[in-house]
Parts: C-alpha cells; structure tokens; sequence
C-alpha cells in the first residue's frame, strides 16, 4: 500500500512520517510517533478521549485522517505542561478530583483548553457546552466542570506560570 | 467533597480512630499520570510486530454452526493464523470454577451451536486491525437458526429451546439439586392468613452495559524464559491469569500479567475472555498479539448487568407492620453462567431488605436466555432487587395509607433485630437515613417516626429464629420448579417445623460461629447492655434442633440422622467486644437529636 509522507509539528517538536491511506490521526500519533496521550475510546467519534488541538482549533483524531495534519501544528496533553510545570488546568484537574480512572481526561484536558483559549472568562454554561462532546463515566461531570472554571479564575488572575 | 458528611455514631464499634481522611478531599496517588497522559493503560505499550486479532462473531441470537469456510480468508494478505476452536486446549470453562462454583458451560471459541448474538467462533491474527476486520468479513459461515429465547419466564416454559446444553432446564443448578436459590424464614403462608391486606408488585430491570471508556482488550507478548507476558484492561488480575491457565491448560508460572491502570470498568471488565484469547494468539504465532474490542462488540458482546424480574408479595397487618413478605427472582444469566449464580446467592443474603419482617420466603432462579451473557456491575444481584423492594414498599404505603417514609421507619429492622438469612443485624441505620432524608427533603413525618431508633427496639423477640415450615422429607420446599410457589411443598398436607432458633434446614450443619460478634449481645454485666443502653439482647439458640414439631402428628425422625452438637462458642467476657461502643460519642447529630 502505497504510503505518503507528511510532516508536521507535535507539541513544537517537528515530526516526519509516512502514514497510510487512511490511517487516522488517533493511530499516526499513538503509534507512529508514540504520543500516547490521546486514548482509544470508540473510534467512531462519539467520546472525546482522542481529542486533540490541530492549529489550535479542537479536533477529534479518530475521525482525523493524518494525511489531513501536514504542515500543521498539533498539540495533545503531552505537550500541556510547561517542561516540569503543569498547565493550571492539569494542577486544578488534581486539586479537584476531576479524574478518577482517567481514561478521558487527556480528552477532557484538549477540549477545556480550547475553550480557555478562546474565552479566557467562561460561564459554567460554556465550560458544559464546551465539554458536552467529551463522555466521562467515572468521576462525573461536576468535578470536572468545578476544576476548569477554577483553572480560569486561576489563570485570570495570575496569567499562565 | 462538602456533600459528605460522616456520621461516626453510627460506626463507632466498627472503626476506631478518628477517620481524618473522610469528608476531606484527597489527591489521588495516580492522578499526575492521568493528567499528564502517561498512565499506562494496557495499550499504552507498544511492541514492534504487534498483530492484531479479530473475531468472526455469531449474527443470530441461537444457531447451529453448519459449516466454516476460512480458506479465503486465510490466505488474506496480512493473514498470519486463523485461530479455531481446536486451538484452546480446555474450551470449556466456567468463570467460578476457580472457586469449586457450577459447571464447565462456555467455549472460549464455540465450536457447534452459538447461544447468543455476537458469540465468537473463530479467531484471526493478522499484521494490521484493518487486515484482520477483512478476513473475518472473508470467513463464509453457514448456520442454522434455531428458535431462540430471550425472556426469563419464556425460557422456564417446558417447551422452551434449550439455550445452554450444560443446564438442559434453562436454570443454574444449586447444590446440584436445586433449580433456583430458597430462603425460608417463619411460615409466609400463616402470615398471609393473619394479614389485614395482601399487596403484590412485580418489577422489571433492563440489561446495563458497564460502557467503561477504554474497551476491554490485551496485548500478549512472548517473554524469553518461555513465558508470556499479558498487558491487560483486566479488573481482576489474579482471576484473569488463573483463567487464561486454565483455558489454555498452561502453568501459570508461565503467564506474567501486567495490569491495574483500568480506564473504567464497573464490573465489565472480569470476565477473562480478552487475555485467554491474546495468550492464545501469541502462543500460535510467537509474536506480540493485541486483541481488543472495539465499540461496538464493547456494546454487544461485552457482559451486561443482568435483566431482573423480582415479583414480591406482602401480608400487611392493621397497623401497617409487614407480617409476611415472599419473592420469586428471575435473574437473566444470558447464554451462559459467568458469575449470575453469585449474583443470585448475594441477592438472596440480602432479602427482605433492611426490614424486620418475621416471615420471609424466596425462590430466586438464575435462568439462561438467548441474550448476551451478564456479569459483574456495580452491587449487582443487590441493585435490582433494592428497586423492586423500594418501590414495593412505596406500593405498602399507598395501600395502607400511610407517608412511604413513616411506612420504612416502622418497619425498618433495628440493631439486635435477626435477619432472615440468621445473622443478627448491628449497625444498622436505616430509620437515622429516613429522618435525614425526610429533613434534607422537607418531607414531613410523624412524630412516631420521629422519635425512633436503630439503637432502640431491635432484639427481644425479634432476635429470634422464628419456627421454619418444611415439608414431610424435611425440606423447606421444592427442589423443582413447579410453578414454584414460595410456600413449602405440602403433599399430605403434612407440615413440620424447624423449632425456634434452628440456623439451617436438612442435611448442612450450621458451622459454629467465627465471630463471637455474630453471637449478640454481650453478656448482661457487660456495661453495654446496661439500662442506658435501653435494651438487652436474647441470644440466638446456635445447636442441634431440640426436637421437630409436628402440625400433624408423625413418627419421629431416627435417632441416627440426629446432627452432632455444635460446640458453643467460648465465653469471652473480656475479650468480646459490646455491640456497640457509644461512650464516648456523642449523640448530637446535625440536623437532629437521637431523642
């Protein structure tokens, strides 16, 4: 099968591939690259967990194809922390048991990123709405919403560390 | 976390110490992995080679396999093994055979007849998923569809198709004698007599799939030293690897599992099926093997909670106490056993509720079904029937016209009270949840209610085994059903009794107890009987029955069939720990005071 090389940037690190046909986004990352911090949950892009942000915008990578990220730049939760510094929302998800078998929070994380992104003062109706595409099944919904309104407040007053 | 709120009092002979962590948030020891994306699940490994195995599933509820042809498939670019039935070296198994509970009833890989939808028949390992999902659409499969069943009480039809060859009559076999679970407490039959009213209800419970976030799945990797290792999404580890052994009749010094990051489970992910299959596919092809469900067979073949069907009857009395209470239980095990059993024996344990009701009787049957096999969830085989007692007891009040909370309180058991499984019940607190519930929800009660507790009024006579109808051979009723009604098996008309204080029916020997605890009270010099604590507890006869008594008269059972005496349980003074610790408690409760 013929395969088509692309290159494009992961969590500021270049990265170049061949990829088949196909092949997912979900799939290049956790195998060809060995970013293992999107998750498997149904491959048919109904759950969440596989989020990613492309170019800054939300993405499921299940439902990507990865010929379709070339020359564009990808972040996961991987590339969330600042070296050893954790993201605001990766402290707060901790403070606020926001995780318990933690299986969607990687997805949980990107989607709550993208929202802090682009509104930085979210009401509790945004932080839902902007995670309504991300299913959890343990921790529930509560904590989760708790810790990224949190994690803004957070960020509001003391900007990203 | 300010939701919780810890009520000591009500544990304070079961925990000592000061419980700090409870109420308190703490951060969990796993969490850094979760929120960084580094915790690794079973398929956060990756091997260089790694297969893929994919299964050829059953498209009919109930068939027979007339014949199978892989040969195309087989020859599938990426194909490396199709895996069969013949492959597993013991295809025959059930899951709690591993402690001595019911008979070998499931193929790992069905060979002749498939029992439910989604039942696999084949396996194939191949170099990408994408390869494997085309060879199994490759595989032609010939059946025969056979009438299928998928109703509980449908399937104890005598007519009914025979869903699992193991259990020819649609049930699970207890004790080998027994086609449902029985409890018999006190005589149901003379409580419905003296009842003022008879209410009956019967309750159903659909399937619920556990949907944990990460499908089930392992990834089986030859090791030097001849072993495999198994990364998997297992619940149960130990189980799993005990299972795989046996399945693939293997030591399991040669099995290394590697588990415990589980992206959810519930109760679905103890089965055993995803690592006997992914050891068996690296054992035939000496590379790595993923086998993983995909959403899809997460939700069809993944084992549910089961289907429940419970069909209570009470004799209420004038005065709304419950005088008599029976069940039938149908919990739908799905084509094959798996752990329904126990989920029938825990349901069982815990009838009638947390009630104090003199007469209890049940048959709880664990009936096969064309469905998909259930499983473990969440307190299941307690769940369903805590729905069927709730809203049956919601049904009592209307009946007798009382508020549904009032109604509970009145006949919630209390500490000291006997269960109709023959424990005596401690730390029970059901009357103090009712008086909370009723305040956090503005709902108003008596003043009866009030002003009752767990800690007052249980014991006594309460504490009592009640006498136990059983029929002329001794028993407490059919082995059979028979329509089975919960009333004993009275041909002759002739009904006996077990006396007052008999812990067990015929033929078992009721073991001395383990937990002096589980004897009562303590003695009357121990400071917690005294009269501040407003009750002294009877204790319940352990031993041999003294003698049967007759409703009619018969001849005496021999002397030889007379059980051994059981040794009393040694007296302890010192030692035995009161029921209940309350000294240095204190009584106030937010929101109400205990009198």
């Amino acid at each position: 099968m013929a395969k088509t090389p692309i290159a494009f940037s992961l969590n500021g690190m270049e990265r170049s591939m061949f990829v088949d046909p196909g092949q997912n986004l979900l799939d290049a990352l956790r195998r060809g690259v060995g970013d293992l911090s999107p998750k498997y949950g149904c491959a048919q892009g109904t759950c969440g967990t596989c989020s990613v942000l492309v170019d800054g915008k939300l993405q499921l990578a299940c439902i990507t194809l990865a010929e379709a990220v070339a020359g564009s730049s990808v972040t996961t939760t991987a590339g969330l922390a600042d070296g050893s510094e954790l993201h605001p929302l990766q402290r707060s998800f901790m403070d606020n048991f926001a995780a318990q078998c933690g299986y969607c929070t990687p997805g949980m994380l990107m989607a709550a990123k993208a929202l802090l992104d682009r509104n930085p003062s979210p009401q509790r109706q945004d932080v839902v709405e902007a995670i309504s595409g991300n299913l959890c099944r343990c921790t529930g919904y509560e904590p989760i919403i708790d810790a990224i309104l949190k994690a803004a407040a957070f960020m509001r007053t003391r900007g990203r560390p | 976390m300010t939701s919780f709120e810890f009520r000591r009092e009500f544990f304070a002979d079961e925990r000592q110490g000061q419980l700090n962590e409870i109420g308190k948030p703490t951060i969990r020891q796993d969490i850094l992995g979760h929120v960084t994306g580094r915790s690794p699940y079973y398929d956060d490994h990756l091997f260089d080679g790694l297969l893929h195995m994919r299964c050829v599933r059953s498209p009919h509820h109930h068939a027979r396999i007339v014949s199978v042809d892989f040969s195309e498939a087989a020859r599938m670019e990426g194909v490396r093994r199709v895996v069969g039935p013949d492959d597993v070296p013991k295809n025959l198994n059930t899951l709690l055979s591993l402690i001595g509970f019911g008979k070998e009833d499931e193929p790992l890989l069905t060979p002749s007849k498939v029992a439910y939808r989604g039942e696999p028949i084949l396996a194939i390992v191949a170099e990408s998923e994408r390869q494997a999902r085309a060879a199994v659409q490759a595989v032609r499969v010939e059946w025969e569809e056979l009438p299928h069943v998928l109703d509980v009480e449908e399937a104890l039809k005598p007519n009914a198709p025979v869903v699992n060859a193991t259990y020819p009559g649609n049930t699970f076999e207890y004790y080998d004698k027994y086609d449902h679970q029985k409890l018999r407490f006190g005589d149901v039959e003379q409580g419905f007599a003296k009842a003022d009213q008879i209410v009956e209800g019967s309750y159903r419970m659909s399937p619920i799939e556990q949907a944990p976030m990460e499908t089930c799945g392992a990834i089986a990797v030859p090791e030097t030293n001849d072993r495999i290792a198994c990364y998997t999404s297992t619940q149960a580890l130990f189980f799993s690897l005990a299972t795989t052994a046996k399945l693939l009749d293997m030591s399991s010094a040669r099995l290394h599992f590697v588990g415990g990051t589980v992206g959810g489970g519930f109760g679905g992910k103890v089965d055993s099926i995803v690592e006997p299959m992914s050891v068996l596919g690296a054992l035939l092809t000496g590379a790595p093997v993923k086998f993983m469900w995909d959403r899809e067979e997460e939700m069809q073949v993944g084992a549910p909670r089961g289907a429940e069907l419970w069909k209570i009857k009470d004799g209420i009395d004038s005065r709304g106490r419950i005088v008599a209470r029976s069940f039938t239980g149908y919990f739908d095990s799905g084509a094959y056993t798996r752990l329904s059993s126990y989920a029938v024996v825990k349901a069982t344990g815990h009838l009638p509720g947390p009630y104090s009701i003199p007469n209890v009787a049940s048959n709880v049957f664990c009936v096969f079904t064309n469905r998909t096999p259930a499983t473990a969830m969440r307190g299941f085989g307690i769940t369903g029937v805590d729905f069927a007692i709730e809203c049956q007891m919601d049904r009592g009040a209307r009946a007798t016209n009382m508020n549904p909370i009032d109604f509970r309180i009145l006949n919630a058991y209390r500490d000291g009270d006997m269960k109709a499984h023959r424990r005596l019940a401690k730390n029970t607190a059901l009357i103090e949840c009712c008086q909370v519930v009723a305040d956090k929800a503005r709902w108003i009660i008596g003043s009866q209610s009030r002003t009752q507790s767990s800690l007052r009024g249980g014991g006594g006579e309460k504490a009592h085994v009640p006498a136990t109808v059983i029929d002329e051979e001794g028993r407490i009723g059919d082995r059979r059903r028979s329509d089975v009604p919960t009333a004993p098996h009275s041909a002759g008309g002739r009904k006996r009794r077990l006396p007052e204080g008999s812990l067990r029916g015929e033929d078992v020997v009721a073991a001395p107890p383990q937990n002096p605890d589980m004897l009562g009270d303590a003695p009357a010099s121990d400071p917690a009987a005294s009269p501040e604590n407003g009750r002294t507890l009877a204790r319940p006869r352990f031993g041999p029955p003294a003698e049967v008594q007759v409703d009619r008269p018969r001849p005496r059972r021999p002397q030889a069939r007379e059980r051994p005496a059981i040794p009393a349980a040694p007296a302890r003074p010192s030692t035995r720990r009161p029921l209940r610790r309350r000294t240095s408690v204190s009584r106030h409760v937010s929101g109400f005071r205990r009198r």
